[in-house]
């Protein structure tokens, strides 16, 4: 069961200090391990720094990935979750030319459908902005890359688990 | 006179900020961390530094080795026979990527050092200026923590953080990188020893109930077997170690970096597991019911396959790094801890036992391995000399109070087999990284914290010459280490596997050697060869006797090899005997 091959969402709590990403993405660069995703934000807690990352890789594996991540001075918490265990989204900005929006009727019902947001329009250009599933993105994409896309550029994932992560009990608890 | 008292007033005061440059401040930080002795070579990066080491040199000792490498090496001889944290120190660029292999020793092998390392000044990072390496981001995969420091206010912070995280928890080597101008810059410097970090836990609490249900186990054993590691020497755990495995009668076998814990004597010691270890706990892993580890981290050299690794075992494992618990080997019941705490919790839930007839099972298979090997190995009845027999002699005339101080190679193998030791803290040797090269400068380290003991550095032919030039630093320190190759003209470790695996197709691993007698010789020291039994005992009497440095080179049996063995990726249970 452990060495099925499966998609993870990791969760790492750090500090926020310069070359903890080259310490993190060594961990897994060294087990030759491609990290299919990451993002990279402030948390839910003060001066504490939230990475997301997407890895596809055993159960087994993961596990031994996250006590590596733990022992770093400067990690936290690291925690790792299934796409069922969590609420997940990527974002998609796409630069088209604004002609199109114009000359090709297909275009409106495409955003209309997606339910793409368009950020900007002037005369050369307009951008599309669409938040997801990968799947939905991935759709949107294939579309609009009939007509032509100028840029295109897609986020890493960012997720909230649906369980608690007590993360903040355990900082509160160093204070004492 | 008047400087000197200046600065003893101030080491004493550090409540109280005063206004010093980034430079002083580090050797300040380093005396307040009690540092005495630090190993390095100046350059252009790091300047700043030495002329406060220059300044300071009545309180702290500065060793120039001959290459950096030597000074990483000679830091973690220092801190493995000291418990303290070792220092080293360089200049950025070439400097810096030197202390490269001693900082991923020091890593795989647990062991507490510091390095300083200067930096180009901070207008010019990533300029590709003179001498300017990322040494920040080489050094982050083989370091527990490190960090580049770019203003003076930040150095009292980070070195004591630095000085804490390595010697901590399972300990480690740590890098802090400091620019020329943070070296230059004046601040208001005053100290405050690191006593935790929110996001670092160095010790995971016990579960007292894995303890009970460990207690239980072992009680409960038939046939069990205890394997060590260095976790019990890094945790000053020896006496609460003895008395668990005495109580219940627990035969116990060591990993290389665990030897010395407790005697070579001790009756409850039954050797070495491993690759080339004792063949009764080799063969009896496959057959003990329940393993105990206790600080060890099953490494690839100890289990061999791990398929068939104490598959029939219940396994305890005594660890306090938690991603050690089933990463090689997977664990029943995993003690997380501290071992000195943890074992000494264990005691008195454990009932006294002996063992008598599962004791007898080590020693008919001891019986035969001294039949098969040892006794070639020790009373060799050929003309040639064995490296066994060289230690031996140290052994008697040592009488087990000498620390042995290896290099890498089948002399390793030989030494940690034979060396007989009465104290803990006695075998120094590079074992996760395998690292040639260390045995000379470690042993010097070595020697500088505990002066009074005997230290002898045993080395081969070839890893001697990957540092020799450290002979140098042993010459100008006067530091009386015993310093043994056993020379066989071979990569005697590498022959023997082509011997093995590679129908003996002897690929560039014939030396050819030079006059070594003559180069210790150019250095000044007292140095002697030997080719023959009947000189082996006088010269080692000779190197003993003295209160010098002393080199002594054994010419000894061209090709022989080192048995028992496990060959690579078998089951400790088909060790070889020839």
């Amino acid at each position: 069961m452990d060495k099925e091959i499966k998609h993870f969402t990791v969760s790492i709590y750090t500090e926020n200090n310069i070359g903890l990403l080259n310490r993190i993405s060594a961990i897994f660069q060294r087990r030759h391990i491609n990290i299919e995703s990451l993002n990279t934000s402030r948390s839910e807690i003060d001066g504490v720094s939230r990475f997301t990352l997407v890895v596809d890789i055993t159960e087994e594996q993961m596990k031994k990935i996250i006590g590596q991540l733990e022992r770093q001075v400067e990690v936290i918490k690291a925690y790792y979750h299934t796409d069922e265990e969590t609420i997940y989204q990527i974002s998609a900005i796409f630069k088209i030319k604004s002609d199109l929006l114009f000359e090709e009727r297909q275009i409106q019902n495409i955003i209309k459908e997606s339910h793409a947001r368009i950020v900007t329009v002037n005369k050369e250009f307009f951008v599309l902005e669409k938040s997801g599933r990968k799947q939905e993105i991935d759709l949107l994409h294939r579309e609009l890359s009939a007509f032509g896309i100028m840029q295109f550029v897609r986020s890493g994932r960012i997720a909230v688990t649906k369980n608690e992560m007590k993360i903040s009990e355990m900082l509160a608890a160093f204070q004492h | 006179m008047k400087e000197t008292q200046t600065i003893e007033n101030i080491t004493k005061s550090t409540a109280v900020t005063e206004r010093i440059t980034g430079s002083e401040a580090i050797v300040r930080c380093l005396l307040e961390e009690g540092v005495k002795v630090l190993y390095g070579y100046p350059g252009g990066a790091i300047m700043p530094v030495y002329d406060e080491l220059f300044k300071y040199q009545d309180k702290i000792h500065h060793v120039l080795t001959r290459h950096e490498q030597g000074a990483t090496h000679a830091a973690q001889g220092y801190a493995r026979i000291s418990g303290e944290v070792g220092v080293a120190i360089a200049t950025s660029g070439p400097g810096a990527t030197n202390l490269i292999t001693g900082i991923a020793d020091a890593q795989i092998d647990s062991t507490p050092m510091v390095c300083i390392t200067g930096q180009v000044p901070s207008h010019l990072l990533g300029s590709d200026a003179f001498q300017e390496t990322d040494i920040v981001g080489i050094s982050t995969p083989i370091t527990k923590w490190n960090h580049q420091i770019t203003e003076a206010a930040e150095i009292p912070e980070v070195i004591a953080k630095a000085f804490y995280i390595a010697k901590s928890g399972r300990p480690g080597p740590v890098l802090i990188d400091i620019t020329k101008d943070a070296q230059f810059e004046e601040f208001d410097f005053k100290y405050k020893r690191c006593k935790g970090i929110r996001s670092y836990k160095p010790v995971p609490e016990t579960d007292i109930s894995s303890l009970e249900k460990a207690a239980e186990l072992i009680n409960t054993a038939k046939k069990p077997l205890v394997v060590w590691g260095q976790g019990v020497i890094l945790g000053k755990a020896e006496e609460e170690f003895k008395a668990v495995i005495e109580k219940a009668g627990l035969p116990a076998a060591w990993t290389i970096l665990g030897a010395s814990a407790i005697p070579t004597s001790h009756p409850l010691n039954v050797g070495m597991v491993g690759m080339h270890g004792n063949y009764a706990p080799n063969i009896l892993t496959n057959e003990c019911d329940v393993l105990i580890a206790i600080g060890m981290r099953f490494d690839d050299r100890v289990t061999g396959n791990l398929a068939s690794y104490a598959k029939q075992a219940k396994i305890i494992h005594f660890e306090i790094d938690p991603a050690e618990v089933d990463k090689n080997v997977k664990t029943d019941i995993a003690v997380l801890g501290d071992a000195k705490q943890s074992l000494k919790d264990l005691l008195p839930l454990l009932n006294a036992n002996s063992h008598h007839d599962w004791h007898q099972k080590f020693k008919d298979l001891y019986k035969i391995e001294f039949e098969k090997v040892i006794k070639y190995d020790l009373h060799p009845t050929k003309e040639g000399l064995t490296m066994g027999e060289v230690l031996k002699e140290i052994n008697k005339q040592t009488k087990g109070e000498a620390a042995i101080v290896s290099d890498v190679g089948q002399h390793q193998m030989v030494a940690c087999r034979y060396a007989e030791f009465n104290t803990s803290k006695s075998n120094i040797t590079s074992g996760g990284l395998g690292t040639m090269g260390f045995g000379l400068p470690a042993a010097i380290g070595a020697k500088m914290a505990a002066p009074e003991r005997e230290v002898v550095s045993i080395c081969g032919d070839g890893g001697y010459q990957m540092t020799i030039q450290e002979l140098g630093t042993i010459f100008q320190q006067r530091t009386a280490v015993k310093v043994v190759v056993l020379n066989n003209d071979f990569l005697g470790m590498v022959r023997q596997w082509q011997q093995l695996f590679f129908d003996k197709r002897y690929a560039s691993t014939k030396m050819t050697n030079p006059d070594f007698v003559t180069i210790a010789k150019g250095y000044h020291l007292n140095a002697r060869r030997v080719t023959k039994r009947e000189e082996l005992a006088s010269a080692v009497e000779e190197m003993i006797a003295s209160k010098e440095p002393y080199f002594l080179e054994v010419c000894v049996e061209k090709e022989d090899n080192v048995f028992p063995m496990i060959p690579s990726g078998a089951s400790v249970s088909d060790i070889r005997l020839e």
